[in-house]
């Protein structure tokens, strides 16, 4: 009978662990649905990227309120998480305040900074939600934000207030505990709200709020491959993996390059037959879905958490065009997302007549973008939309030929007479002498 | 009509010689009336500070910017083969180009292509000639002026190059005034990406008005770009809300060649 809270505990922490790790497991399968690209090339550079701007949260700090605060929920969760540890193995091994036993007083110091850190991420998670309802951040209301994105945003502050308000209760209640031998900063203050409780109400009590605390934790942690909240994981490998280059600097398609340089060989024999190795599938230029796009892309997608920093610097979207660029990273996630889940009904994906581009992303939204990177910039966790956008270009311009019919004049011109304008190429000395 | 003459690295090559920079022109530099001017206001700073250059003349041809931001890939790497074919030809080592555009092709994607030089901005390669002691610029009639510098997305984000213009502009004793929105932060005209050759899509503004509109707030009395394209959209914009008279938009080569009365 004693032990019937450990085995409890014991499966649903297994539990958890099997349907988290199973979640992961299918995000990263539609992650590697993607097309391969190289990025285990500098490593260090890579590993500083990622303690910059990840650990480090570098790019959150250009706005500074936004930036403050959010460092606050991630100095909780990060060190709250010590105390997490503590309960799971209490809760495994049925000992009581674990780590109390070889900390002595020093336990006590150290819950009441991290019910400190409690408190704070409570003020925090109000305020964000006082920015996100009735502040009315524009950014937070845009269209792409309609419906679930919005109520994904509040569920994760509900749930982080939920388990601060557990875990301060649960020590508030064993401070009423005639047994009790701690006393800690901020539960201390509430203890006394508990105080009229009999003495075996007070341990039922005690034991519920350490429940609710770490199924809560639990549920959360299940949640997160869900949600927008999954950026505290992939935050990190997407910062590893980001673009170390310049940002101006666009790829270059190598299957373009052989082709272009056969052309301009002048020895190359226009009547050849092409070479029997080569006669694969032709290559398609440029992405029309999601599973066209590079597995950076599409762990981008995954990472993002709609914060909308991207879009609220975007010159189309801040003069009203439809194009937002986290509504790309949001249609790529949710469409790479639709052909994981026909994946796993089929066992392969069998054609469902959608494509990233036309059924999520429109023409309007792509040819919106001045390639200016301000998005890139913006975001705090390194996410690229404006690769997504070109590649869905090259597919419209080389496969679709569907470029708006002034960018095709302007390419026409470039074509015939190496200028985007239709001037003379024998005239581009001219002003040498006028 | 330019005082002294401007060799195209054909002529040059001819007799004998090579030049320490080739200047790369551009098609805005070439073929647009604005531009121009920019063309051979740079034209004259770089004869002033005794700099041999050349330019390529009727061999020059689009670098494929527009080409490959508007999706065309083919396009883009048949201009940029060309282009590496003449530049190799001649041996080109250095490149000092007036359009972000041009500087950020060159100099980002044409080293995959087997095209790999020293590839500066006019505002690197000025800022460099000053720090060298090659040229030397005061105030002139700029000095004690409130000035804007706009800066452009390629030679901003794209390469991460805020100070050279900057630096070049203090020399000039004047009084920089930031936009609310600059350097990383700086916002677009709204001409990359191919946006200078189409209408823009359905909105509720046009770009180079809102960074129109930022510029004036920023109380400058002249507006200094580093791109044709920029120079463009933000004229137009200043145009728009009639401020023309009183707000001037200048290149950096211009602000110096103004300066120094070249």
């Amino acid at each position: 009978m004693h032990v019937l809270p450990n085995i409890l505990f014991v499966v649903l922490l297994g539990g958890a662990a099997f349907w988290f790790s199973k979640n992961v497991g299918r995000i990263r399968r539609n992650i590697l649905l993607g097309r391969d690209i190289d990025r285990s090339d500098k490593a260090s550079k890579r590993r500083a990227n990622m303690f910059r701007v990840a650990f480090g949260q570098s790019k959150m700090q250009a706005r500074p309120i936004a930036g403050i605060l959010h460092f606050i929920i991630y100095v909780s969760f990060l060190i709250i998480n010590i105390e997490v540890l503590e309960i799971v193995i209490d809760g495994i091994f049925g000992t009581h305040r674990f780590f109390a036993s070889f900390l002595g007083r020093a336990y006590d110091t150290l819950i009441s900074f991290f019910e400190i850190l409690a408190v704070a991420t409570i003020i925090t998670a109000i305020i964000f939600w006082w920015r996100r309802n009735i502040g009315k951040l524009d950014r937070f209301h845009k269209p792409e934000m309609k419906g679930w994105p919005f109520k994904d945003a509040n569920i994760i502050l509900y749930i982080e207030v939920g388990l601060m308000i557990a875990l301060l209760n649960m020590n508030a209640v064993e401070e009423n505990f005639s047994s009790n031998e701690h006393s800690f900063l901020v539960s201390h203050l509430i203890a006394p709200i508990w105080s009229g409780l009999s003495v075996q109400s007070l341990h039922i009590v005690e034991r519920l709020f350490w429940w609710i605390h770490i199924t809560g934790i639990l549920a959360f942690l299940n949640y997160l491959p869900f949600s927008k909240h999954f950026h505290i994981i992939l935050a990190f490998p997407n910062t590893y993996y980001a673009n170390l280059e310049a940002k101006g600097k666009f790829t270059n398609n190598a299957t373009v390059t052989k082709e272009v340089k056969l052309m301009m060989d002048p020895s190359a024999d226009p009547f050849a037959a092409p070479a029997p190795e080569t006669e694969t599938a032709p290559e398609k230029f440029g992405a029309k879905d999601a599973n066209d796009l590079s597995w950076i892309n599409l762990l981008n997608a995954y990472t993002c958490t709609e914060c909308g920093r991207c879009t609220s610097e975007c010159p189309a979207n801040l003069t009203g065009k439809k194009l937002s660029p986290r509504k790309i990273m949001m249609d790529t996630r949710d469409r790479i997302d639709e052909i994981g889940k026909n994946i796993e009904h089929n066992g392969q994906f069998i054609e469902d007549n959608k494509s990233l581009l036309g059924d999520y992303i429109s023409k309007e939204e792509l040819w919106a973008c001045t390639s200016c990177n301000a998005c890139v910039q913006a975001c705090p966790v390194d996410i690229d939309p404006l690769n997504i956008i070109m590649q869905l270009r090259n597919f419209a311009t080389m496969e679709e030929s569907s470029a708006p019919a002034e960018l095709n004049a302007m390419m026409t011109n470039v074509e015939n007479n190496g200028a985007p304008w239709p001037f003379s190429q024998m005239d581009r000395a001219n002003w040498i002498n006028e | 009509m330019t005082t002294f003459s401007v060799p195209t690295l054909a002529q040059m090559n001819a007799s004998g010689e090579a030049p320490e920079i080739l200047f790369w022109v551009g098609c805005a530099g070439s073929f647009d009336d604005r531009a121009k001017k920019i063309t051979k206001a740079m034209a004259k700073i770089l004869h002033h500070s005794g700099v041999s250059f050349a330019v390529l003349g009727t061999e020059e041809g689009c670098t494929g910017d527009p080409a490959k931001r508007a999706g065309n890939e083919f396009l883009f790497q048949m201009q940029a083969l060309m282009n590496i074919e003449v530049l190799n030809g001649y041996g080109v080592k250095n490149i000092v180009t007036t359009c972000p555009h041009c500087f950020n092709t060159l100099k980002n994607e044409y080293p995959e292509l087997g095209g790999n030089y020293k590839v500066e901005h006019h505002s690197q390669f000025l800022n460099n000639l000053m720090k060298q002691g090659r040229l030397k610029v005061e105030g002139g009639q700029f000095k004690g002026k409130k000035i804007t510098f706009h800066d452009p997305c390629y030679l901003g984000r794209a390469n991460d190059e805020y100070e050279a213009p900057r630096a070049l502009l203090q020399k000039l004793d004047i009084e920089l005034t930031e936009m609310k929105r600059c350097k990383q932060n700086g916002l677009c005209c709204g001409a990359g990406g191919a946006q200078m050759f189409k209408d823009a899509e359905k909105g509720e503004a046009e770009i180079n008005h809102v960074r129109a509109d930022e510029a004036l707030e920023s109380k400058a009395e002249i507006v200094v770009a580093g791109c044709p394209f920029c120079n463009t959209m933000l004229t137009d914009g200043i145009k728009i809300r009639e401020k023309e008279e009183e707000v001037q938009v200048l290149d950096l080569a211009e602000m110096i060649a103004l300066a120094e009365d070249l």
